[in-house]
């Protein structure tokens, strides 16, 4: 579903991403762990052209992403992101954060973007705060209300950049219940995260990345307990 | 005749004149937001000459006393019209005072938005382009509305000071407020009582439209919040 070769990207003189390549089929959740500064959030941000790779291809859905004529709106409509800080609109409620997007991008009716964005919320256990303001949720709300505004486009993936990363301890848990049962529906997903329990549980593929390039990656018990580079058992030992 | 007498007889010639000096300053600063929001726009664009000529723009004008630029409108322009067309081609006070006013608040205006606009989290517009929207879309419904909130303080600061700067289009005989005081002041030689009364007529506008200000501002901060 998405090909990445040999990506390379720089911030100024820094060399970031040094030649990644991987590829995510359909219903794999992928957990990117590794240190910060590793690129991690670089690369998943260069997935949906948030940051533009130097050199290198992505190909979603047998398209390449950099193509010339290709609608980058178009394919970000079908890719739902996740931030780490939320991101959510604190002028709009939280059901019109929702709509927004579906109403403008899809040209979907108020009523069908209202139905569509109801059920997300029960889906997400938000159905109270509907015509909350962004200010008035706790951090964990907030991000499962940013997964409900995602999920209203209907992705075929869906990128989470640490999205647990500023929350208070107490919220992560429903975070990553919610991110869970997501993955249980088979829903394609790419998560960096410094959750190694969630990467142990859920993931069907761990990748582990150090100064900007894929060290290793495979099933959470190959990384998480037979891994073999150096580097990987550093860094599982340090978090632990 | 007494201090008030004198004052109670140029009243009504200032309260004539503060019509104009009113009229200037809404057309101005209605014309100066228009300006202000497509310059603001044009100084945090990615295309280089775009943002190079708002740059020019905004610094030309700040850079520049509204005296001089009222006098380049009004006496300057009409000249060159003339050698180019050949026919004489005068300027209208009015015109040329909104005219003058409307470009230089344009200037200031542009910075507040601007300054408006980079005040909001880069976040969210990331959040929205990530939802695909276009860029447009993503200023037009997630950035601009937010920085609208915080625009409208110096937008009334800005305002405060467009009315206030009205008085020099005295300069070019435009019969606003301080024009007519001026000329009841060449006729009695009474400067103190009219400048007086001059000055506190400005002062009432100007605590009137500070309150406004403050009064729009809890309104929208509460529906904001309901």
């Amino acid at each position: 579903m998405l090909k990445v070769k040999s990506l390379y990207k720089s911030f100024g003189d820094i060399e970031v991403l040094k030649g990644i390549s991987t590829e995510i089929n359909q219903g794999e959740v992928v957990c990117i762990i590794g240190p910060s500064g590793s690129g991690k959030s670089t690369f998943l941000r260069c997935l949906n052209r948030l940051e533009e790779a130097n050199k290198g291809e992505i190909i979603f859905d047998g398209q390449s992403i950099y193509g010339r004529d290709v609608n980058i709106n178009r394919i970000r409509e079908e890719m739902g992101m996740v931030f780490q800080g939320f991101n959510l609109f604190p002028h709009l409620t939280v059901i019109k954060n929702i709509i927004l997007a579906p109403m403008l991008v899809k040209g979907l009716s108020k009523e069908e973007a209202y139905s569509i964005g109801k059920s997300l919320l029960a889906k997400v256990g938000l159905e109270d705060k509907i015509d909350a303001y962004p200010d008035q949720l706790s951090g964990g709300q907030k991000q499962r209300g940013a997964i409900a505004r995602a999920l209203a486009m209907s992705p075929k993936v869906m990128l989470f950049d640490e999205p647990t990363s500023a929350l208070d301890p107490e919220m992560v848990g429903e975070v990553l219940q919610v991110m869970k049962s997501l993955a249980l529906e088979g829903m394609t997903m790419v998560v960096v995260t410094h959750e190694m329990g969630f990467a142990r549980e859920v993931a069907t593929r761990v990748i582990f990345m150090d100064e900007g390039v894929i060290v290793e990656e495979g099933s959470p018990e190959e990384i998480f307990n037979d891994s073999t580079h150096q580097r990987t058992q550093e860094f599982l030992k340090r978090i632990s | 005749m007494s201090f008030f007498d004198h004052v109670v007889k140029v009243l009504p010639l200032l309260l004539e004149g503060l019509k104009l000096s009113v009229i200037i300053t809404v057309a101005s600063a209605v014309l100066g937001i228009v300006i202000g929001l497509f310059v603001g726009l044009g100084r945090i664009s990615k295309k280089k000459p775009i943002k190079f000529l708002a740059g020019c723009y905004v610094n030309f004008l700040r850079g520049t006393p509204l005296l001089v630029q009222l006098l380049i409108i009004y006496a300057g322009l009409p000249q060159i019209l003339q050698l180019i067309t050949g026919r004489p081609s005068p300027m209208s006070p009015i015109v040329a005072a909104i005219a003058a006013c409307s470009l230089n608040s344009g200037a200031y205006v542009a910075e507040i938005i601007r300054a408006g606009i980079q005040s909001i989290d880069k976040g969210q517009l990331e959040a929205a382009r990530s939802l695909g929207l276009t860029k447009k879309q993503s200023m037009a419904r997630v950035v601009l509305p937010q920085a609208f909130m915080r625009i409208i303080p110096p937008l009334g600061n800005e305002l405060i000071t467009l009315l206030k700067e009205t008085s020099i289009l005295s300069a070019i005989g435009l019969e606003e407020m301080m024009r007519k005081g001026q000329l009841y002041v060449a006729s009695t030689f009474q400067p103190f009582p009219v400048y007086i009364t001059v000055a506190f007529i400005y002062f009432i506008i100007v605590v009137i439209i500070s309150k406004a200000l403050s009064l729009l501002e809890r309104r929208l901060r509460i529906s904001a919040e309901s």
